[in-house]
């Protein structure tokens, strides 16, 4: 996808460029961008140096292990019909912990094994489409719910947003972190409510 | 609405004093811990400094081919009238397939209208709340090999626009 996008933007600049007679300015561009990703990246890693030091303590004293097995009321909820020993759900509250922390390292990988214990779940409760690896599978409800609930974001504290607001000069980068939760509230409680919604629907027909 | 930017500004050191304090209380080695915490997360931007690199040049270059401004042109009065600034709009488009495209364009807004007027607010809050739509689907879809997704994109989607709606009003709210 990103090779797509970046060559479309590359190519789009230098025709667009030439066409309107900016060749000078792109030139100029792309020498001044290169060297303003570094002093970028020299803000990045303080924040992010910060904040993954934090991160590493909360995990230690335990702070992470709690806050994943205090969402499992959460889970139940969102995942009614996923058995209470079954691997899928620690995978999901994993995931759904370190999206809530802005760990984006950790998220993938749970997320992914999140995805193939579901998968894994669908074999188990007999879905032929699950059970040889031929043919087009449809996704779970479970599968869908939670690929929604992931993709309306759950970052607490957008760490990256104020180490760049910070580096562009910003009076007060921290200030967006109020209405960045008030504004993810919005789009998870959105994603929950139609999630519920499809499910109910999903098990009458 | 001053009172929500000083909430915030409390957010952060409430949350370091909570970590530590709790860490020192459960007998970690908080100092050691974090070094190693830190380490790590130095690690990360390393790895990331050639993705940014990619991108801002990416991005800077069709800045200066005036391309963002014949696009801005094109649809600035369509969507200021529902308070999205036009040189929001290749962001919301690119933020859909993937997010270090998007923090190109991200850091573009910062940069020509900085971080604190309407449009930097409103790109810090909505990069914030949504993530990528098609990027994450086509990842996580892959690892269960499954390929009908049935109504995952709708939902998908609609929470994108929630959250979209979402900060613009809040955005609004702060200036």
């Amino acid at each position: 996808m990103l090779n797509a996008i970046w060559a479309v933007m590359i190519l789009t600049a230098v025709l667009y460029g030439a066409f309107t007679g900016h060749l000078g300015d792109v030139t100029n561009a792309c020498l001044d961008s290169a060297g303003e990703a570094i002093s970028l990246c020299m803000t990045m890693a303080g924040v992010v140096a910060l904040w993954m030091g934090l991160m590493e303590i909360a995990s230690k004293a335990g702070l992470i292990g709690k806050l994943t097995r205090g969402i499992s009321p959460f889970l139940s909820f969102m995942f009614p019909r996923i058995p209470k020993n079954h691997p899928a759900r620690e995978y999901i509250a994993t995931n759904i912990i370190a999206n809530v922390l802005g760990l984006g390292w950790a998220c993938t990988p749970a997320g992914l094994k999140a995805m193939e214990a579901l998968a894994r779940l669908e074999a188990e409760r007999g879905n032929p489409e699950y059970l040889s690896d031929a043919g087009s599978r449809r996704a779970g409800s479970e599968m869908c719910t939670f690929l929604i609930l992931n993709i309306s974001s759950l970052q607490l504290i957008p760490v990256n947003m104020i180490a760049y607001r910070s580096q562009y000069g910003s009076s007060d980068p921290t200030s967006i972190i109020v209405p960045a939760i008030v504004a993810t509230l919005i789009s998870t409680l959105t994603a929950i409510v139609y999630c519920k919604g499809k499910d109910r629907g999903g098990v009458r027909s | 609405m001053k009172a929500l930017g000083n909430l915030s500004s409390i957010v952060i050191p409430l949350l370091i004093f909570f970590i530590v304090g709790y860490g020192y209380v459960s007998k970690v080695k908080v100092y050691e811990t974090f070094l190693k915490g830190a380490r790590d997360g130095l690690k990360i931007v390393v790895d990331i400094v050639p993705t940014l690199i990619g991108l801002l040049v990416a991005v800077g270059m069709l800045r200066a081919s005036g391309f963002f401004d014949m696009l801005g042109g094109f649809l600035g009065p369509v969507t200021e009238a529902v308070g999205l600034p036009a040189q929001l709009m290749p962001l919301l488009v690119v933020k859909l397939f993937s997010s270090s495209a998007a923090t190109g364009l991200v850091l573009d807004i910062f940069r020509t209208s900085g971080p604190d007027s309407y449009a930097g607010l409103l790109t810090s809050i909505l990069m914030s709340c949504t993530e990528t739509v098609f990027y994450t689907m086509s990842v996580y879809f892959l690892a269960a090999k499954v390929t009908k997704t049935r109504y995952t994109l709708t939902g998908a989607l609609l929470a994108t626009a929630a959250g979209t709606v979402a900060s613009v009003i809040l955005a609004r709210m702060m200036v």
